[in-house]
């Protein structure tokens, strides 16, 4: 034993010392020199085929790696050509032509053509794919009766190849969204050859997308995968546009622990983080060339009520508790202003949308409502639950929110807290009193965020029911002659919506991070879209405005 | 001894075969389902995934079809990530987990075995009392604690040692090794100073100082062998726990192991990996448990003849 353990000490010494010395130049140096972007991506994403991921790391990469016909422009999020380089509409919103550009290329250098279109819808809606974003195509005829297995032959949805440059689309009626939906990963073109070469067109599991074997569109080509540690991808020499693009790499880290995720961009091992932990904003905002940024999201926190249970079958049970809640007061605590009080469902400025606000905290008319429902100063009021998935953040909210219940209304409320696929489960059966959600648009427009309210749509989940609120976002409004007629009717509908309060909406989200200030062209929108193609690192960034380390 | 092996061979093999039993139906009990998202889906998109992944059939067919792939040793492919089958995660893991595991154990050994040696030597006194005292906090004291802190001094404040990471940046292995290793290093230190109070008190110990050998070479040559077993023992348990427990740790240093996915893969409903994990693990807990025993009676002479016995 003891010849070991002399051996041993001097030689973990010795080792400890040699390595302890990190001093040297730190990613974002070395990165900012070489053109490399190190980037804080969440976590490990489950695959790169766009018709198999879901998620907001998977889509951080797949739009690296692949384009859409159309992307969205960072700064404007309005439609710019991306494969298709330039399309035609027809009159009545319902025949989309796109010409595809000559010059776009497969990363083998292959051109793309518009029957890999259809055979990648073909891939995208087929029922045996199993793909969970299918429905971002439905809007084209025949899309879903085919997911469904209501029609049989892809012949009869409406994508057809006019000629090898030329994408005919027709829809069932006019969308005025359909364009950003070209900017969704699961419409995106993927090569048929590549895919059919490691299996048949519908596998999930095949390894088309591993390093040496994907075929991709977009600015970057995969160069390395190293699970759970971090995917690397390198500049495309392919891409049409490769003359805009700067970059020449990008390292994605699957950073799951925020806190770790922190330590990491004070270290200058990444340029940007994914999120920020809500402990740290305050420290972060208090700094001089701040590295925190936070932004409007397309997205809103809220509650959902179950309408069908006692109490909450009363909406003034519903409109008492939404105006007990003093949203000011949360967001500016709690949340430390990461996030903006919300009245309604649709977040304000969606796209020049505005939706109704109709109410506001006022604890008396609360008090009131609560006492016409047979509640005066909360006597009678029976056993309530609210439940969340778990996570720190939302029990904070949970407490805030028990508490002004409490304070306004004299009522009790439980909490209580689920795993995720308990509580996904309990949400999706409507077994709950109360229930914490949140909704993250996937295109910008009011549509997105007022048609899960739809009778049984399958994100109801409060057993709201209105024939006229369907007939509203099912059909007036998508019949609709312009804009402002449609937003009308939008209005309208949610103002209905939010009369009967099936969801008590609390705020709207925002983006945030921590990014580094040689970072340029990484402009901040409502959907967190990143355009990689635009982004450059300034290795001469003002030297003097170094980050204070916020300690 | 080999009929010895033997025997504690065929024992495990219905604990594991319980294991497998038990996990499949466990999982498959727990609310929700691997396909259940946030965005409500399709029922035919559910029900096309589900038959990719032989949900669609009768829950024993389930069963013993999967017990066929065990067979074969296939764990099948991973429900979070398509494209990768369980064997291939854990093969990626694997090694990440056990060179973690190795150098956390040789920090828990040379620490704990050193101060547990020391503390023994001269019982009640401040020699003892001290070093066992950071042994009693170094148990108590969790590894989301003591990481978060190691990393704060040497990561952030002094920027001796990279916060993150596992083999891209020289030094990143040691923090993570002294924090997984610590909590070990208490539990060694305090099974080291036991079994070395017991041996030094043994008759043999008084006729070695009684021969005139130096103090050093009584402790080191008929203390350690004797006082040591204790740990030898706690050994193998330990490395499989380190095996399995390693995810606090992974996750906050940012380590590709297979702690990580073990415990994502029950959050995430991830059912085969859920059970490759499960099986992987079980089966080398019980095999380091067989190896500590063995070793242990190698070194143990009271031990050993009564295997020659047998």
């Amino acid at each position: 034993m003891t010849p070991i353990f002399r051996r041993l000490i001097p030689l973990l010494l010795t080792t400890s010392f040699l390595t302890a010395c990190t001093g040297g130049e730190s990613n974002v140096e070395i990165g900012n020199r070489e053109g490399i972007l190190h980037f804080g991506n969440g976590s490990e994403p489950q695959g790169l085929d766009p018709h198999v991921v879901t998620g907001v790391p998977e889509n951080k990469l797949v739009r690296a790696l692949f384009e859409g016909l159309a992307v969205k422009n960072p700064w404007t999020l309005e439609p710019e050509p991306g494969v298709a380089q330039s399309w035609d509409i027809s009159e009545d919103g319902t025949v989309y032509t796109f010409h595809i550009n000559p010059e776009a290329k497969w990363s083998n250098g292959e051109p793309i053509t518009a029957s890999d279109y259809v055979w990648s819808w073909n891939r995208a809606l087929h029922p045996a794919m199993g793909n969970q974003y299918a429905y971002m195509l439905f809007p084209v005829v025949n899309a879903e009766a085919f997911a469904r297995r209501q029609v049989e032959d892809f012949a009869d949805v409406g994508v057809k190849a006019l000629d090898e440059r030329t994408l005919q689309v027709t829809l069932n009626a006019p969308t005025p969204y359909f364009l950003q939906l070209m900017d969704h990963y699961s419409t995106f073109a993927v090569h048929p050859e590549t895919i059919l070469k490691h299996g048949a067109m519908t596998d999930r599991y095949t390894k088309w997308t591993r390093q040496g074997n994907m075929v991709n569109s977009g600015p970057f080509n995969l160069k390395e995968w190293l699970l759970n540690r971090r995917i690397v991808v390198e500049k495309s020499d392919t891409y049409w546009d490769r003359d805009k693009v700067r970059l020449n790499g990008v390292v994605y880290y699957p950073t799951e622990n925020l806190v770790s995720e922190e330590r990491m961009f004070r270290v200058g091992q990444l340029h940007s983080t994914a999120t920020v932990p809500l402990d740290k904003i305050p420290v972060y905002q208090a700094m001089d060339n701040s590295p925190y940024v936070q932004s409007p999201y397309l997205g809103t926190y809220f509650y959902l009520i179950n309408t069908k249970r006692k109490p909450m079958n009363d909406v003034r049970v519903r409109k008492a508790l939404s105006l007990a809640i003093d949203r000011v007061k949360l967001t500016d605590t709690v949340l430390q202003k990461s996030g903006y009080p919300a009245y309604s469902i649709t977040p304000p400025d969606t796209l020049g949308y505005n939706p109704p606000k109709l109410f506001d905290y006022d604890p008396d008319k609360a008090r009131q409502l609560l006492a016409d429902a047979g509640f005066p100063d909360g006597e009678g009021w029976p056993e309530v639950e609210l439940i969340y998935n778990t996570s720190e953040d939302h029990r904070k909210i949970a407490v805030a929110l028990q508490q002004m219940w409490k304070d306004v209304l004299n009522v009790h409320v439980i909490i209580s807290n689920q795993e995720w696929k308990v509580y996904l489960d309990s949400v999706d059966t409507m077994n709950f009193d109360i229930a914490r959600r949140g909704w993250i648009g996937d295109y910008v427009d009011p549509n997105n965020f007022l048609d899960l309210y739809i009778t049984d749509g399958g994100n109801n989940n409060t057993g709201f029911a209105d024939p006229r609120y369907d007939e509203m976002i099912l059909n007036l409004a998508p019949q609709a002659k312009s804009r402002e007629e449609r937003y009308r009717i939008f209005y309208e509908a949610e103002t209905m919506l939010m009369e009967q309060m099936p969801i008590l909406p609390i705020f709207t989200y925002t983006n945030k991070k921590l990014l580094h200030p040689s970072v340029r062209d990484m402009p901040s929108n409502l959907m967190d879209s990143l355009n990689l193609k635009y982004v450059w690192l300034d290795p001469n960034w003002d030297s003097n405005d170094k980050m204070e380390n916020p300690q | 001894m080999w009929r010895f092996i033997g025997i504690r061979l065929l024992q495990a093999i219905p604990v594991i075969l319980a294991v497998i039993t038990v996990t499949f139906f466990l999982v498959r009990v727990a609310p929700g389902g691997p396909f259940s998202a946030e965005k409500a889906v399709l029922p035919e998109v559910k029900a096309a995934l589900e038959a990719q992944y032989r949900l669609d059939l009768p829950l024993f067919q389930q069963y013993t079809a999967y017990l066929g792939d065990l067979a074969q040793g296939e764990f099948g492919p991973s429900f979070k990530y398509p494209g990768r089958s369980v064997n291939e995660l854990i093969g990626a893991g694997l090694p990440v987990t056990a060179e973690l595991g190795f150098y956390a154990l040789l920090v828990a050994v040379i620490i704990g075995g050193l101060a547990g040696v020391i503390a023994a030597l001269k019982p009640n006194t401040r020699q003892d009392y001290i070093p066992m005292t950071v042994a009693m906090i170094g148990i108590c004291m969790p590894s989301f604690l003591l990481g978060p802190l190691l990393v704060l001094i040497f990561g952030i404040y002094l920027d001796w040692l990279p916060v993150s990471g596992w083999g891209d940046i020289p030094g990143d292995k040691i923090l993570p090794a002294i924090t997984l290793g610590s909590a070990y290093a208490a539990y060694i230190a305090r099974l080291s100073r036991a079994g070395m109070l017991e041996v030094m008190s043994q008759d043999y110990i008084r006729t070695a100082r009684a021969k005139g050998l130096p103090e050093w070479q009584v402790v080191v040559k008929h203390g350690l062998r004797g006082g040591l077993i204790p740990v030898v023992t706690f050994l193998g348990p330990a490395f499989a726990g380190l095996l399995a427990g390693s995810f606090v740790v992974e996750t906050i240093f940012q380590i590709p192991g297979l702690g990580r996915f073990y415990v994502q893969a029950a959050f995430n409903r991830d059912y085969t990996m859920i059970l490759g994990t499960t099986v992987f693990l079980s089966t080398l807990i019980v095999l380091f448990n067989l190896l500590s025993d063995i070793l242990a009676a190698w070194m143990n002479p009271r031990l050993r003849a009564q295997f020659g016995e047998q």
